[in-house]
This record gives C-alpha cells, sequence and structure tokens, in this order.
C-alpha cells in the first residue's frame, strides 16, 4: 500500500514537474534530460538549504552516470530510462556536476540560492 | 583509449588498495591467494550481473535501488571488517608470536579469510560494475573496440601495480608489528566505508537528517585528485563531509575498539572464569 502510495507520489510528480521547472527559481522537483551525451540545461538554479530531488531522464541508448563530488552524488542511469538524484541542503554556491562516461561533453551546474 | 584506461584505473585502485591491505593483512595463511582470487572472481561475476540488471535495479525501490544497494554491499563490508578485527584482537598475538619464532610458513589455521574474500568480493563488485557500464557504452556507440580493449587492459594493470604496491609496502612492516597496522589501517577502512554507506542512504532519502556539509576542503586536497583518491579508500577522506558522516565515521571506529576489546583474550578468559 505505501508503496503504491510512494509510487503514485512518483508518477504525479514526474507528470507535473515540467522541464521548464528548471527556470522557475525555486521548485524542489526539477527535471533534467540526458541527450546526446549532453545535460539538458546545463544549468539548475535550486534554493539553497532545501532538499531537492532532480529526475534525470537518459535518452540516450548508453548509460550515463551522473557524477558529483561536489554535490556528493555518484549515480548511473542505465539507456532510455530515468533516474532520481537527491541533492541538498546546499549552502549558496556553484556546484558542478558532470556525465562520467562522457565527460568530455556531458557537463553542468547547480546554482543554490 | 584514454578514456577508458583512466576509469579503469579510477575504480582499479580503489579495488586494488582493499585487495594489497587484505593480502598483507593475511600474511601468513597458506591458502590467502585462493580466497582472494575468489573474492575477484565472484566480485567480477557480480558487477557484470549487476551491470546486467542496472536498468531493473535502478528503478526498484521506486528509484533508490541502486543507492540501497550501494549501501548494502558497503554495510556488509564493515561487518566483515569488524569481525576480522575482532578475530585478530582475540588470536593475534599468538599468531604474531609464532610467526616470529616459526618464521613466515604458518599456517594459521582457521582465519576469517571467508570474511576478508568477501570484503574483497565486494569491493570488485561495486567498482566493476562501473567499469562494466562505461565499457558497454562505448562499445555501444561504436569506438574500435582494441583500443578500448587496450585501455581498459592498461587501465587494469596500473591498478594491479597499485595493489602490489600496497602489499610490498605494508611487508616492509616488521612482523611484529604487521598486524597491528593491518588492524588500524582495516578499522579505517571499515569507518570510511560506513561513513560512505550512511550517504547513499542519504540520497536513496532514507535518512534526512544532518546532511549540512561540515567542511569543504577540496580547493587542498580534492577527493577525485589520485592523492585524494587514495585516502578516500584507505582512511575515509572526504572533501566535503556532512555531519551524519562523521558521526557514522567515528561511531565506526568506536564499535570495532569496543569490539577487539570484549573479543581480547585476557578478558574474554577473565569474563570465562
Amino acid at each position: 500500500m505505501m508503496r503504491a502510495l510512494a509510487f503514485a507520489y512518483m508518477a504525479a510528480v514526474a507528470t507535473f514537474a515540467a522541464p521548464g521547472a528548471a527556470d522557475v527559481g525555486n521548485a524542489q522537483e526539477l527535471n533534467l534530460v540526458i541527450r546526446n551525451n549532453k545535460f539538458e540545461p546545463e544549468e539548475i538554479r535550486v534554493p539553497a538549504g532545501k532538499r531537492v530531488s532532480i529526475y534525470v531522464s537518459n535518452e540516450d541508448a548508453t548509460p550515463e552516470e551522473f557524477d558529483s563530488t561536489a554535490l556528493k552524488v555518484e549515480k548511473v542511469i542505465p539507456g532510455k530510462s530515468k533516474g532520481l538524484v537527491r541533492i541538498g541542503p546546499l549552502t549558496p554556491g556553484r556546484y558542478e556536476f558532470i556525465g562520467e562516461f562522457h565527460a568530455d561533453t556531458a557537463k553542468g551546474v547547480v546554482i543554490a540560492e | 583509449m584514454l578514456g577508458a584506461l583512466v576509469i579503469v584505473f579510477r575504480e582499479a585502485i580503489e579495488a586494488g588498495l582493499i585487495i594489497g591491505i587484505v593480502l598483507a593483512a593475511t600474511r601468513g595463511v597458506h591458502d590467502r591467494g585462493a580466497w582472494v582470487a575468489l573474492g575477484i572472481g565472484l566480485g567480477v561475476i557480480g558487477a557484470g550481473l549487476i551491470a546486467l540488471f542496472a536498468e531493473g535495479i535502478s528503478n526498484a525501490f521506486e528509484g533508490s535501488g541502486q543507492e540501497l544497494l550501494n549501501a548494502s554491499v558497503l554495510g556488509a563490508a564493515v561487518v566483515m571488517l569488524m569481525w576480522h578485527n575482532a578475530w585478530m584482537a582475540r588470536h593475534g598475538r599468538e599468531m604474531a608470536a609464532e610467526m616470529a619464532s616459526v618464521g613466515e610458513a604458518v599456517t594459521a589455521g582457521s582465519r576469517p579469510m571467508t570474511a576478508l574474500a568477501v570484503v574483497v568480493g565486494l569491493a570488485v563488485l561495486r567498482e566493476g560494475a562501473e567499469v562494466v557500464l562505461f565499457l558497454y557504452g562505448i562499445v555501444a556507440t561504436g569506438t574500435s573496440t582494441s583500443s578500448l580493449l587496450i585501455g581498459g587492459v592498461l587501465g587494469l594493470a596500473a591498478g594491479a601495480a597499485f595493489s602490489a604496491l600496497t602489499y610490498y609496502g605494508l611487508l616492509a612492516i616488521p612482523s611484529r608489528y604487521i598486524f597491528t597496522v593491518t588492524t588500524v589501517l582495516i578499522a579505517l577502512l571499515a569507518a570510511g566505508m560506513a561513513a560512505q554507506a550512511v550517504q547513499f542512504l542519504d540520497a536513496a532519502g532514507m535518512i534526512n537528517v544532518l546532511g549540512h556539509r561540515l567542511w569543504d576542503s577540496s580547493d587542498w586536497l580534492p577527493q577525485d585528485g589520485i592523492l585524494g583518491r587514495m585516502l578516500r579508500t584507505l582512511i575515509g577522506y572526504t572533501d566535503r563531509p556532512t555531519e551524519l558522516q562523521l558521526i557514522a565515521y567515528v561511531a565506526t571506529l568506536v564499535v570495532m575498539a569496543a569490539l577487539s576489546w570484549v573479543a581480547a583474550p585476557t578478558r574474554a578468559a577473565r569474563a570465562a572464569a
């Protein structure tokens, strides 16, 4: 029952948190897409001091690892699938992240403010 | 090729350090090579399975399967290392005395080799799964397989060299002190793993407290540099630890010290009397 509820909640979140949500300063659930070994968007703004969930959708066929020592995250997102990355609470500042499997192209930054 | 070399080497360093320490800690056990090889073999198979089922694992437990798996693997390794140190607290002194009198070829009876083989296996599994996924990604995009293979093999060889360096470095320690040194190293290794495990539980959304960063030493000693990476494996160095990570680290050291104290032969004898 709990699991079904949690699943319904996640599905709802995934539906309502549109990609554009990244532009709306203070959202606590964000979407991020991996396409052609790049992150879209490459810059995400999040509120400082809060826990934030980032739904990462890997549209490429190959796996990617969302990697950031600054954010303390290491998470593999298999090809053609989604992954949930939880970050924060962060102090204001810039936090870089990369796709470790394509480090030369997959780069992004989280800005906490 | 360079990409494959760098990634494989990076992951192999961590497993390599752990293998080197385990080999040094089991000096004198005659079938330890077989145990360690078994651990490596099972770890490689496990890594392949994890990579194969990456998507299912990722989607399990409302998207937190990967974090929970990592936390469990680390937690299991911590327990095994605790067991090893408690065992050594009980039998280590007699073994060291035996080794000093009879020489190196002593077979030290029922050492908890299973525990250490499991630790080796889990280390290889954790680091290996990432390597497999990465290499699969390269193959899938059609990069030449031969250059990939060369890069992978070179990376692995460099990792093995690291393992050997750790081992022979530790062997330079006189046999009287070797078990003390490896016991301390294993305690620090376990504490670092515990700190990593709680961070994975945090990332899984299982723990939502004490997540604030305590300090940031990434400008001085970044944990993703070579030195930082080694220290991360060896003593659990983290350049931006959270409150919870520090608590887990200290708590693990305290628990291991307490277990060793309880297991020590003089105390155990007194308790039995």
